[in-house]
């Protein structure tokens, strides 16, 4: 079910936490709420939801308008950062329980409803905890009963608040991809929110990018990879390297070639794996110096210390293990950089 | 509740390995405890044994005509009254209060909160001035219930106000805090799956505060059939009709009439002593939660 947001806005007090937001998400999608913290990307789950109320704007939910419409009308699921079962219920009531609540004549049957939680906790692979009480379970069990519990009333939207911002690091990975196949399974329109841009990228269809209440811009994830259409972006999404023009010699701009045909701004960001090195011969025509390197894995990131008249920042740049290697770089060593591409702002 | 177990388990391990800090020499250790039971032997043990022993002074015999004095029968009557119609009303007092403020952002809720604690801070005396100032004869409305022959004060309605207003603050002291420990996010769950309101208090909220609310009912009754200086400013001692039980103890004693004070106050003192093993109880198994 589509999701169209119009000209949302919502103060608390005299902060406002979101100013005229215009959304659209499509049927079927998986999209990523994503912002640095007090962006307003949980308020505006929360208005989605109908748990936060708006000063201003509509939610409209499959082409009905939900604005006005209570947090138990909606025929939303929604799941929690620190899951919120039900302490006092077992695993299987806290599945139930959105069945059990159901009026009188479209309450379904105990029969049914006990198959139904059954086969949502095996959906979940979690059918051999159902008689269990929350505080028996892992934080990554939790959640997946939290998401099979808000699955039980059928919502038409699914929406999760930093679905896994309690969870270890490793079990946070599992889930993720977990997450984005069981998405794929079901197809139910989905927002997650969330602060980690790795997160987003992995599991999302479509990101949102937030900032101070405002969207930045919204895209597929390889879209706003490569073409962030402002700094904000640039810098929220991936590692980037900032050259303030103002603050570097223009001989060495050319030098590694950031300034060329297509220079349009004064502010250039460049992106470490855009940034390519050569050992250099001389002293002469080197450009930058070998400060340090670290271990990624199966890359290297390298700290490059500029050799130019201003006083500068280290340059971050990564390659691959294996050109590392073929480099022989020590620390110390003089280099040749060249930038082939970056993205330009004002 | 894993918020709940953590804490615990490391506060336990702070006080074993305090203990060994603390490990002062045996000598004080000893007169620290034998002055804090001589304490509580001289001043609690004491005089409850004693309330025993003088209500049993002249024999079971006399206790028992003492309790079934026509007075006393109906002191207890209308203790009992006191306490049927006080508890549930501060009960849904408690609970409404504590709801909206935890549950609720509105200006003036920290003057609300403070206001909740007013009759802990204000001699209960004063509380039944109050009433006696409001609707005494002189008060401001003693004429308008003349008129219609209404009686509050030097009755059981005066008594009922006046112990409501003493009692008021037990079940929502004992619900605000824990409700905000709580948070909300189990109630907003339980309204997106598409409960109501009310569905969403009895089956999610109620079950995780009925400890703590059982325990304030609990002391809001104990106070609310012990509760003296108030009732007495607003009652008149009219024997067989506003004394409460406490009174009774009073008017008996006043009387010279030793057995029958102390059979109304042993039925106090049993009334307190059935409270603190309920509240123990409770207690234990609001921790074991």
């Amino acid at each position: 079910m589509s999701i169209i947001l119009s000209d949302i806005s919502k103060n608390f007090g005299s902060f406002a936490a979101l100013h005229n937001i215009n959304l659209e998400v499509p049927e079927g999608e998986l999209v990523a709420l994503l912002g640095p913290s007090g962006c307003g990307k949980t308020t505006l789950l929360r208005i989605i939801a109908g748990l936060e109320h708006t000063d201003q704007g509509s939610v409209i939910i499959n082409g009905e308008n939900k604005t006005s419409q209570n947090v138990s009308q909606r025929g939303i699921g929604f799941v929690f950062q620190h899951y919120a079962l039900f302490r006092h219920m077992t695993v299987f009531e806290n599945v139930a329980f959105g069945l059990r609540v159901k009026p009188r004549h479209t309450r379904p049957s105990n029969e049914i409803i006990k198959k139904k939680v059954h086969a949502l906790l095996d959906l979940v692979q979690l059918d051999w905890l159902h008689d269990r009480y929350p505080d028996q379970l892992s934080g990554g069990q939790r959640q997946r009963i939290a998401l099979a519990r808000a699955l039980a009333v059928e919502p038409s939207v699914l929406l999760l608040d930093e679905p896994f911002g309690a969870l270890d690091a490793s079990v946070r990975k599992d889930l993720r991809l977990w997450l984005r196949n069981l998405h794929h399974d079901l197809n139910v329109t989905s927002i997650f929110v969330t602060h980690d841009q790795e997160e987003a990228m992995e599991v999302a269809s479509q990101v949102v990018v937030l900032n101070h209440g405002h969207i930045e811009q919204q895209g597929s994830p390889s879209e706003i990879y490569d073409n962030p259409t402002n700094a904000f972006v640039s810098r929220f999404i991936g590692q980037t390297n900032v050259f303030d023009l103002d603050e570097h010699d223009n001989e060495w701009l050319r030098n590694v070639g950031i300034i060329n045909a297509n220079s349009t701004g004064r502010i250039a960001h460049v992106r470490p794996h855009d940034i390519l090195i050569e050992k250099s011969e001389s002293h002469q025509d080197a450009t930058a110096t070998l400060k340090d390197w670290q271990h990624l894995g199966a890359l290297i990131r390298l700290e490059l210390v500029k050799n130019d008249h201003h006083a500068s920042k280290s340059l971050f740049a990564e390659m691959p293990k294996e050109q590392f290697k073929a480099l022989a770089l020590k620390i110390g060593d003089v280099v040749k950089l060249k930038i082939r591409h970056a993205h330009w702002f004002h | 509740m894993n918020t709940h177990t953590i804490p615990h388990t490391s506060a336990k391990d702070t006080v074993v390995r305090q203990q060994h800090a603390l490990q002062d020499p045996k000598w004080v250790r000893w007169s620290l405890i034998a002055i804090a039971l001589g304490f509580i032997t001289l001043f609690i043990c004491l005089p409850l044994g004693l309330v025993i022993y003088q209500a049993l002074s002249k024999g079971i015999e006399a206790y028992w005509t003492a309790l079934t004095q026509a007075d006393t029968l109906a002191a207890i009557r209308l203790t009992l009254l006191v306490a049927i119609v006080t508890v549930p009303l501060n009960t849904l007092f408690g609970i409404t209060a504590a709801w909206a403020i935890t549950r609720f952002e509105f200006k003036g809720k920290s003057f609300l909160t403070t206001l909740i604690d007013l009759p802990f801070s204000v001699s209960p005396v004063i509380s039944g001035f109050i009433f006696v100032l409001l609707f005494g004869a002189e008060g401001w409305f003693g004429k308008l219930l003349a008129t219609y022959d209404i009686k509050i004060i030097f009755s059981a309605p005066g008594i009922i106000l006046a112990t409501l207003f003493v009692t008021f603050p037990f079940v929502a002291r004992q619900l605000i805090p824990l409700m905000q420990e709580m948070g909300h996010q189990e109630e907003e769950a339980a309204l997106s799956l598409g409960a109501s309101g009310w569905k969403t208090f009895y089956s999610v909220t109620l079950p995780n505060i009925k400890w703590a609310l059982l325990y304030g009912v609990l002391l809001c009754n104990a106070r609310a059939m012990g509760e003296f200086g108030a009732v007495s400013v607003v009652s008149g001692h009219i024997r067989g009709l506003t004394n409460t039980l406490p009174l009774n103890v009073e008017v008996n004693y006043n009387d010279y009439d030793v057995v029958g004070a102390f059979a109304s106050a042993s039925i106090l003192a049993g009334l307190a002593i059935v409270t603190l093993v309920l509240k123990t109880l409770l207690e234990w198994k609001q921790a074991s939660r």
